[in-house]
């Protein structure tokens, strides 16, 4: 009889997943229409006339397709009403939110094109309409789900207004930032929104994908969405080092960084490398006080989808050491097609106290949630 | 091990398939030309109905540039990760030394053999006349 001969799922009869805070659920919109009454009419005769100018070549596919219908989504996340995963309140409750009794979903809406609109006008426009999209659309009839502020980074002062008016508001947990901009995120031009984000206590959320119109890799674009997806990576590295050595962290102490969706069993070894070239290179970064990995280790959080898989499955314990367990926040991607399941995303035993932090604790600290 | 009839054989042709539930337990049964198989309705990954996904053919490339399509629509993909399964042997395409997909003995049989049992028919009435899926739980 065929079985399985190594079940690579663990029994967790903790089941301490229950009641986890979901750092990572994507919400779609019905029709690009949803967002026509969160626009003023000039902008929604813009958006319905002209459209969006993205900064990839492409019209209404992605530069590297996925294998999955709706490019790249769970297959059995289509809501029977016919609009796309993610669109529907009551199949998000029923596969996520009430299946695993999750206490808070944060938003990451990856719409609207606001982050990487040419127009950066026009991006303004649409990430205040998204972010008042969230809120009509989800978070006001499910107060699970936290919206995350949309902003156009090429806009400073559409985007200062955005995060103030945002400010205070419970509905929202963090300051959406994509992390591959038109410059690394330490440079200069950028230091004014950070530094808002930081005075208004918002964490700000690194979720990658999409693209700046800079080839993917630092040695050009890659042929295929295998090779593109581990070069989300080296975007992460990217922003990493340009807090880093731009001595932002120690300029604004508050900023909180979530890498969201780039796993993170590199960050020990990038944090080894730069430690060591601190001590022989100080006297060219003298903004950067301190070891980059001290202070990697304070500023930065990273979630868990897609995890990385060690052949050793133990080995992921030690890089959760490095990294700090308290650093390290569980999961989904909802409704993605390479979305985890809370119950066999690891495959090793976590120690009780790690699976608290992990599942729930780390993130309640950090966006306040009660 | 029980034998268990789950559908007449008219209600799943060629290419097509029927998710039943057995003894609580979900079994995707399939006609890949003619030929009935029956394998788990849970992915040996992450858990997934693994029953519910495309049926596909495999793809290979002896070489880089140089694409086969063999055994054609002979594989399922998981709705969720897309490892992809043997439908016959419930074998992983993506670890195949390690992951196997639970799979479950299918027959055929005439209603008058299934008239004198001893089959359980839960929810398909047997009338002598026709021929009924049969899988073994
Ligand atoms: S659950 Fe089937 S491939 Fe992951």
């Amino acid at each position: 009889m065929n079985v399985a001969l190594r079940d690579p799922r663990i029994d967790r009869p903790a089941q301490a997943h229950l009641g986890f805070i979901d750092c990572d659920v994507h919400p779609y919109f019905r029709t690009p229409a949803d967002f026509d009454p969160f626009l003023s009419q000039r902008w929604r005769e813009h958006r319905q006339s002209i459209g969006g100018r993205p900064r990839q070549g492409l019209a209404k596919t992605s530069l590297y397709p996925r294998m999955s219908p709706g490019n790249g989504m769970r297959g059995d996340a289509w809501p029977k009403n016919g609009g796309p995963p993610g669109s529907d309140l009551g199949l998000i409750r029923e596969q996520l939110l009430d299946l695993f009794d999750v206490r808070y979903g944060l938003l990451a809406p990856l719409v609207g094109g606001a982050a990487a609109e040419r127009n950066v006008e026009f991006g303004a426009a649409m990430a205040v309409a998204v972010n008042d999209w969230q809120c009509a659309a989800f978070c006001d009839p499910e107060p699970r789900l936290k919206a995350s502020v949309q902003i156009t980074l090429e806009h400073e002062e559409s985007a200062l207004a955005e995060i103030e008016r945002r400010a205070g508001d419970a509905r929202f947990a963090q300051v959406n930032i994509p992390p591959r901009g038109l410059e690394p995120l330490g440079r200069h031009r950028y230091r004014k929104i950070l530094a808002a984000c930081a005075a208004n206590g918002f964490p700000i959320s690194l979720h990658l994908g999409g693209t700046s119109g800079h080839a993917s890799t630092g040695g050009g674009w890659p042929s295929f969405y295998h090779e593109e997806h581990p070069s989300y990576v080296q975007s992460m590295q990217t922003l990493v080092i340009s807090l880093v050595c731009e001595g932002v962290l120690d300029e604004i102490p508050d900023l909180k960084v979530v890498m969201v969706e780039g796993g993170f069993a590199w960050l020990p070894s990038l944090a080894w490398r730069l430690d060591k070239h601190w001590k022989r290179l100080k006297a060219e970064v003298p903004g950067l006080k301190r070891a980059p990995s001290e202070v990697i280790r304070e500023h930065f959080w990273v979630t868990t989808q897609p995890i990385e898989e060690p052949e050793r499955p133990e080995d992921m314990l030690r890089i959760i050491e490095w990294i700090g367990p308290e650093r390290v926040m569980f999961s989904t991607d909802y409704p993605h097609w390479d979305q985890d399941d809370p119950r066999y995303a690891f495959k090793v035993q976590l120690p009780e106290e790690w699976a608290r932090l992990i599942y729930r604790e780390n993130a309640r600290a950090l966006y306040r949630l009660d | 091990m029980a034998k268990h009839v789950v559908a007449t054989v008219a209600e799943i042709p060629p290419g097509g398939r029927k998710i039943v539930t057995v003894r609580g337990r979900e079994i995707g049964v399939f006609n890949l030309g003619g030929a009935f198989h029956a394998l788990i309705n849970r992915c040996p990954h992450q858990g997934a109905a693994l029953c519910t996904g495309a049926i596909v053919s495999r793809l290979e490339a002896p070489v880089p540039g140089e694409y086969r399509l063999t055994r054609p629509d002979t594989m399922i993909r998981c709705p969720w990760h897309c490892w992809e399964f043997d439908i016959a042997t419930g074998q992983s395409w993506c670890e195949p030394d390690d992951v196997k997909a639970r799979t479950y003995n299918v027959s055929v049989e005439p209603g008058e053999a299934l008239a004198k049992g001893p089959f359980t028919a839960e929810t398909v009435p047997v009338s002598v006349e026709q021929d009924y899926v049969v899988v073994e739980v």
